[in-house]
């Protein structure tokens, strides 16, 4: 087990690195000069030459790199261009929002999906699975958005239960958490649905196993084959899409933030692409690489915690 | 037919008759029949197994055999239309509702499954499966359910030191894991223990391991064990009594000797001279050396214990060398895991070999780590499953035609319809059969085909890598037929892989005894086979199930037919 998380570890170590120069890179190529930028049209050449060497924009890219990188360790992210404030400020205080979204989204995600899945494989090919397949049906043909402004026209204008948009800090902590629920609501939805399916068709697949005949031959009735030995193994692939979805919550929410006008990383990258902030942009794709190949780690972990054979391959 | 309950115990081979309590049947079976969808599966099926005996229940796959064993622990699919009894200690199993039925699987009745492979959890440790069988129907406090599991396993073998209760499945073998599955299914000392071909998928000497355990339980527990083969040689040597079954009727049943020396019904005998079919292999004088293996090494990089640690390598094959000359048929025999499969996959240019030379007439298979497709169409080769190593989309016609791409010019149009047709009369189909979807042929027919696969660019040696191991017994005989008239018309050589001693026995001329990558034993088949030297091959035949004669099917296995 511990050389199994020792190889994940080195394998996460290298993965960032290489992102962090691709990145850097792509970032590099981009047209568009944030000293230009900054300026405006009418600035004149030596202020933008003064700006640029003051930016560190005029040192060899192979040093910007490496200065960029060993900020990155010592947790100084840079100072952004537009704003003149530290990197590492403006993500933190945009993560309150965009990591609790996540973590919302991913929950409620997942209690409605496997129950969903669980019930469906128990009766499959009855009513309560056609209506699961139903369901996951139209949850996965809903955009996300949509189904956003629909939440909003229902819960924030009609019956006025929540508020339409916004974000009022975590100073209220109950209040912060309603106001997330209904973006919550909306991206969790479609990702449930495609977990549910997946939860679904795996414990199907499991449910033929000789095993769980050979449970059944213990003396396990149909229920107790499913939960004690069903379930467990239809977990793996199911953990895998949770894995890509939390991802995929965490850096796509930028549609559903705009929707609801939440102060989250989705909404910051976004300026600062249409304004040149380059250190910024830089820095929140790197955090949001981070939590990707950080969520894979765990994802590994958690299938050589749910399947012992992995412990000792490779 | 109908049985008596209180059949005279026969006589086992060096048995001594259990001490009977009841005669009254423990599993009576009365006029069982069952259908899906209007389907029969089963008709009017009638068997009696008195407690402490064990009943052999023989017949080919699709006769209903397993069918039988399910309904006997009320495993029945849903859908399955019922008619008929099976009375287990008087109560009838097909009329008992679902949670009665829960409460007497794995009490009353064990179950032990055929792939102990997949048989087991995965993600449990095996300490655990067996204690479930204790702890859900509640008959003892954790910690009593746990030493008694630690007892049973014991029973079955497996040693505490070597094999704790906290591994899991995947680090046992299979016969390691058939254990278990024994364990699980006698954990609460059910009266009936039934057995569902619980040693097909394993080796010969753990087979006969494993059917010395079973019997050995039936003995000293005084259980009824109902056993599922398709090997009458299997239980030959164990059953108390044996009923053949041929599409879902029992055809035959009685005491073993009585059913062996007799064998009444036509299918019966048949059955019984398919298990024992000797090819008539025409005599060969052998030409110039064709295939020669010369030191040939092959390693395999094993997972590294850490990302910084040294790659370690496991020697699959030892530096083997042997030689295959025109005309000869050789045999190559080993239990799994000793490396034949690797060698005969070397053979092909599938492999690259780490030291040594494969050569085909003289010449390399393998040129700059590269089959030369010269010398690689020369060689054609078998398979085990005849329902794997077919693309199920493809037609028969072009399944046959697939070698033809190793050909720098292949045939087309009428020639290579003309092709096909001739390798499929060659293997007895009809040329009509090119166009028919793979699907739509059984495991036997299927086997043809791949045969004819094999043949159609004319190569001079076949390799046939458990070409048989998955058929019925008659489909195998018909099968060992066709590779010795082959072999007679065609002159060709071949090497027969196979872990079946009675199937190399009557096929090759030469046999190669491998045991952990090495070649322990070589020499003329009936040589070896009469007079084994190494002692692994003195093993390997003592373990192999044989089936005696009729004239001399007796009370005991002295004298038996040779394999």
């Amino acid at each position: 087990m511990l050389g199994y998380a020792l190889k994940r570890l080195t394998s996460l170590a290298v993965s960032l690195l290489v992102a962090s120069l691709v990145i850097f890179l792509v970032v590099e190529v981009a047209p568009g000069d944030p000293a230009s930028y900054m300026l405006g049209m009418n600035a004149q050449p030596d202020t933008v030459a003064a700006l640029r060497t003051e930016l560190g924009l005029d040192l060899p890219k192979w040093q910007r790199y490496l200065a960029w990188l060993g900020g990155m360790l010592t947790g100084d992210f840079g100072t952004s261009y537009t704003y003149r404030t530290p990197v590492a400020e403006m993500v933190a205080e945009r993560i309150t929002v965009s990591l609790p979204l996540a973590l919302y989204a991913l929950g409620l995600s997942t209690l409605i999906a496997l129950p969903a899945g669980i019930y469906a494989a128990a009766r499959r090919g009855k009513a309560g699975d056609a209506g699961v397949i139903g369901a996951t049906q139209l949850g996965i043909a809903i955009p996300n958005f949509w189904f956003a402004m629909l939440l909003v026209l229902l819960f924030a204008l009609k019956l006025r239960w929540f508020s339409a948009g916004g974000f009022p800090g975590w100073e209220q902590p109950l209040l912060a958490l309603k106001s997330l629920t209904l973006p919550a609501v909306a991206l969790a939805l479609p990702q449930a649905a495609i977990l549910a399916r997946v939860m679904r068709s795996s414990l199907i697949d499991i449910l033929s196993e000789d095993f769980i005949r050979t449970a059944r031959a213990k003396g396990l009735s149909r229920r107790q084959a499913l939960w004690r030995h069903g379930l467990r193994n239809a977990l793996i692939p199911v953990l895998t899409i949770l894995g890509l979805q939390f991802s995929f919550l965490l850096a796509g929410a930028i549609i559903i933030e705009q929707v609801f006008f939440l102060p989250g990383l989705g909404r910051l990258i976004f300026q600062s692409i249409t304004q040149r902030d380059l250190i910024v942009v830089e820095s929140v794709v790197m955090l949001l690489v981070f939590a990707v190949i950080a969520v894979n780690f765990l994802t590994d972990m958690a299938y050589a915690i749910a399947d012992p054979r992995l412990r000792h391959a490779r | 037919m109908s049985v008596s309950s209180g059949q005279k115990y026969p006589g086992g081979p060096g048995a001594e008759p259990p001490v009977r309590q009841v005669s009254q049947a423990l599993l009576q079976v009365e006029g069982l029949s069952l259908a899906f969808g209007g389907t029969a599966i089963l008709r009017d099926v009638s068997l009696s197994l008195p407690q402490g005996e064990i009943l052999a229940l023989t017949g080919e796959s699709g006769s209903g055999k397993s069918m039988t064993a399910l309904a006997a622990i009320g495993l029945l699919p849903e859908r399955a239309e019922t008619s008929g009894r099976l009375l287990l200690s008087g109560r009838d199993l097909m009329t008992l509702p679902e949670r009665d039925l829960c409460a007497l699987r794995g009490r009353e009745v064990g179950m032990v499954f055929q792939e102990p492979m997949t048989a087991l959890n995965p993600v449990q440790r095996i300490g655990d499966q067996v204690m479930e069988t204790i702890l859900i129907h509640k008959a003892m406090s954790r910690d009593a359910a746990r030493a008694r599991a630690a007892e049973v396993m014991a029973r079955v073998g497996l040693d505490p030191e070597r094999i704790p209760p906290t591994r899991y499945p995947h680090e046992l073998s299979g016969g390691q894991r058939q254990r278990v599955g024994i364990a699980m299914a006698i954990a609460l000392r059910p009266k009936l223990l039934i057995a569902d071909e619980p040693t097909t998928a394993l080796d010969v000497t753990t087979q006969a391991q494993i059917l010395d355990l079973l019997t050995g339980l039936v003995r000293d527990e005084g259980m009824g064990l109902l056993m599922i083969t398709h090997d009458i040689a299997v239980v030959a040597g164990m059953a108390d009594r044996i009923a053949v079954m041929n599409a879902g009727r029992i055809v035959e049943q009685g005491p073993t000797a009585q059913v062996l020396a007799e064998q009444r019904h036509p299918y019966t005998r048949q059955l019984f001279e398919a298990s024992r079919h000797q090819a008539p292999l025409a005599p060969v004088t052998p030409g110039e050396t064709q295939l020669s293996v010369q030191q040939a090494v092959r390693d395999y990089p094993l997972p590294r214990r850490h990302p910084l640690a040294p790659r370690r390598m496991f020697r699959a094959v030892k530096g083997v060398s042997f030689d295959i000359r025109r005309g000869e048929r050789v045999g190559l025999v080993g239990e799994s895991g000793c490396g034949k499969s690797t060698l005969s996959r070397a053979i092909l240019g599938l492999e690259p070999l780490q030291a040594g030379m494969i050569t085909l007439d003289g010449k390399p298979i393998l040129s700059h780590g590269r089959p030369d497709p010269e010398i690689r169409r020369r060689v054609q080769v078998v398979f085990q499953d005849p329902y794997g190593s077919f693309n199920p989309r493809h037609s028969v016609g072009r399944i046959i035609a697939e070698p033809f791409h190793l050909l720098p010019d292949p045939p087309k149009g009428a020639a290579r319809q003309a092709a096909i047709a001739g390798a499929l009369t060659a293997v007895g189909l009809k040329p009509e059969h090119a166009g028919a979807p793979i699907h739509a042929f059984s495991g036997g027919q299927r086997q043809r085909i791949a045969i004819a696969r094999a043949l159609i660019i004319e190569p001079e040696l076949v390799i046939f890598d458990e070409a048989v191991s998955a058929l019925d017994v008659r489909v195998r005989a018909q099968i060992l037929d066709l590779v010795a008239e082959l072999s007679r018309r065609r002159g060709l050589s071949y090497l027969f892989v196979s872990h079946d001693l009675s199937v190399v026995r009557s096929i090759t001329d030469r046999v190669l005894v491998m045991r952990e990558g090495e070649i322990v034993e070589r020499g003329d088949t009936s040589d070896v086979f009469d007079n084994p030297r190494h002692w692994y091959t003195k093993t390997l035949m003592e373990a192999a199930p044989r089936l005696r004669a009729p004239e001399t099917g007796g009370e005991d296995d002295a004298g038996g037919e040779p394999l």
